[in-house]
């Protein structure tokens, strides 16, 4: 009974300063100033575990997987396929073969226009995304179109940074072969409506691909109950090292789907003649994969679990609406993107301030935005700003974090205007 | 007449007062409050300086064998940066202009300016300024 409780109530409450203890990096100055990093959209910060895991790995049991038959490669086979398993839990796919290892979010995305998009888009046939997509959801889309004679729409984004779902419907229709959409805006936070675009989408026939970049870390991501048809990731933006990402594809379409790249592991025989591939999800994954990082991604997924998405879900949120108030009583800021649903993060300009300016002036006090077009400058054009300040929040960040950036943030306008 | 050299040491002088980056931060500020707007009708895609997160104009004109150059940018800091070079590079001749190594940006350490943002574009300035002084020479010496 009493460890029930006790467990109960350490789900519940979250100290965030023994959360930042985890986090070497948290300790280093810049510039003379303790380090407050804003720009976890960009990228998160470690913890020690996922460090220690890394370095475990080199240091304990590095091989090559899958084929060699001796003990090092076993413990790194096993190690390696853990995390497919530890992936497939974590976004609640049905099987482990729907889980491929990619580089990140962008080859995933890749992935699919470069295979099931070659095979299955033709003339005239339509791909359908939104005007807040990365470049990462865009480009690809753009040559698949432009090599088979497609044509890409774009769903538009209102004043407030939400889609206009009345036009979304007026895009849609039997020639919608696909939709590609971010489910969280890196450069605005909103939430998209996933459920509802996937059920319009079920309605014509159309695929739909989740750019999952930015929601893995902030919301609870169950593929089956969403519907999706491929969702993508990247590791690192959920305290996991860089270099890897997934894929998840439903089992059916990733068996039938053509292969991407041609080498080692995806094969079953290769003849002149003729060569044969591997089954799912191996036939994805050509040559020796990132075997370090791949591990230290479940460590990562471990952590998030273990502290609790929900509880650093309420703390980010607690950051949001902090940071929100604070900022709105700034003078001449603005911030962009006011969607009713947003995740920990705010993007905003302030009247005749450069982006650049402001975050030259807060690098300076140890303070890391992100500054410019955030890798989405068809949004950007459409607010007709040349640009946005952005501070993203993870769960190591405190409202005291804030006051100094609403500081630093006073400081920068008193210099600048 | 003072010499590329001379001016740079002017600078690096300058900067030498201040202790902190502060200080220097808001030297440079000033120094782009204070250069002059470039009119409008400069602001042409062809003065478009590439690379840069701000927009960078610059607009050359030669004169008895010098070039003479005014700029803009929308971002103050780099405004700031500008005015350094063109107190340095304007009035000079073009062979003056390819030939300057220009190390002054590293003593007054201006190099962290450049590591902030590597799409700052303070490289970007100089290349298209040697761009300019380049094609200056080569189209008056043929004739
Ligand atoms: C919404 C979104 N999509 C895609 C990406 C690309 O991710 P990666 O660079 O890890 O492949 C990002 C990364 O910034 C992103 O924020």
């Amino acid at each position: 009974m009493i460890t029930s409780i006790d467990t109960e109530v350490k789900k519940k409450t979250f100290d965030v300063q023994s959360f930042r203890e985890q986090f070497p990096i948290l300790k280093r100055q810049v510039k003379g100033y303790p380090l407050i990093y804003l720009d976890n959209a960009a990228t998160s910060q470690k913890p020690q575990v996922v460090i220690d895991a890394l370095v475990n790995y080199y240091s304990g049991f590095n091989a090559n997987i899958h084929r060699g038959i001796h003990s090092l490669a076993e413990e790194a086979t096993a190690a390696f396929e853990a995390t497919r398993d530890t992936v497939k839990d974590f976004i609640n796919a049905s099987s482990r073969e729907e889980i491929i290892f990619t580089r990140g979010t962008t080859e995933g995305i890749n992935l699919v226009a470069a295979t099931w998009g070659r095979a299955n888009v033709k003339a005239g046939d339509e791909i359908i995304i939104t005007n807040m997509e990365h470049h990462s959801n865009i480009v690809p889309w753009q040559l698949l179109c432009e090599e088979k004679g497609a044509v890409l729409k774009v769903i538009p984004v209102d004043d407030n940074g939400e889609l206009i779902w009345e036009e979304f419907l007026k895009l849609i229709s039997p020639k919608t072969k696909l939709i590609s959409v971010v489910h969280v805006s890196n450069a605005l936070g909103t939430v998209n409506p996933v459920k509802n675009i996937i059920a319009e989408a079920r309605k014509v026939g159309a695929l739909v691909m989740v750019d999952g970049a930015q929601s893995t870390v902030h919301l609870d991501i169950d593929v089956q109950d969403m519907d999706c048809d491929f969702f993508a990731f990247s590791s690192h933006k959920l305290y996991g090292p860089t270099g890897i990402g997934v894929l998840y594809g439903k089992r059916d379409l990733l068996l039938a789907m053509p292969v991407y790249q041609g080498g080692g592991e995806m094969i079953k025989e290769v003849k002149y003649t003729g060569t044969t591939f591997n089954d799912l999800p191996y036939k994805y994954e050509a040559g020796t994969p990132n075997i370090a990082d791949t591990i230290a991604l479940k460590t990562a997924i471990d952590f998030v679990n273990e502290t609790g998405k929900d509880v650093m879900r309420r703390h980010e949120d607690e950051l949001l609406d902090y940071a929100t108030e604070q900022l709105q009583q700034i003078p001449g800021l603005k911030i962009i993107g006011q969607a009713k649903e947003k995740v920990s993060l705010v993007s905003f300009i302030i009247d005749k301030l450069h982006p650049q300016d402001i975050a030259i002036l807060l690098d300076n006090r140890g303070i890391a935005v992100r500054t410019g077009h955030h890798c989405a400058q068809p949004l950007i054009d459409r607010f007709c700003i040349p640009g946005t300040t952005r501070a993203s929040f993870a769960a190591y960040n405190t409202t005291e974090e804030i006051d100094e950036l609403v500081k630093g943030l006073h400081r920068a306008i008193k210099l600048l205007a | 007449m003072s010499t590329i050299r001379d001016i740079e040491k002017e600078i690096v002088e300058e900067f030498g007062l201040f202790d902190n980056n502060d200080d220097k931060y808001e030297y440079i500020i000033d120094l782009g409050k204070k250069l002059p707007v470039l009119d409008d009708q400069y602001k042409t895609d062809d003065n478009k300086v590439r690379g840069c997160q701000s927009s960078v104009w610059l607009q050359a004109d030669y004169k008895d064998g010098k070039i003479f150059f005014s700029a803009d940018s929308d971002s103050v800091l780099v405004k700031g940066l500008i005015s350094m070079l063109v107190r340095v590079l304007s009035g000079r001749t073009p062979d003056e202009i390819i030939g300057a190594p220009l190390d002054f940006i590293k003593e007054v350490g201006l190099t962290s300016f450049l590591a902030q943002t590597r799409s700052n574009g303070l490289l970007s300035m100089v290349k298209q300024i040697k761009n300019y002084a380049l094609a200056f020479k080569l189209k008056h010496s043929t004739t």
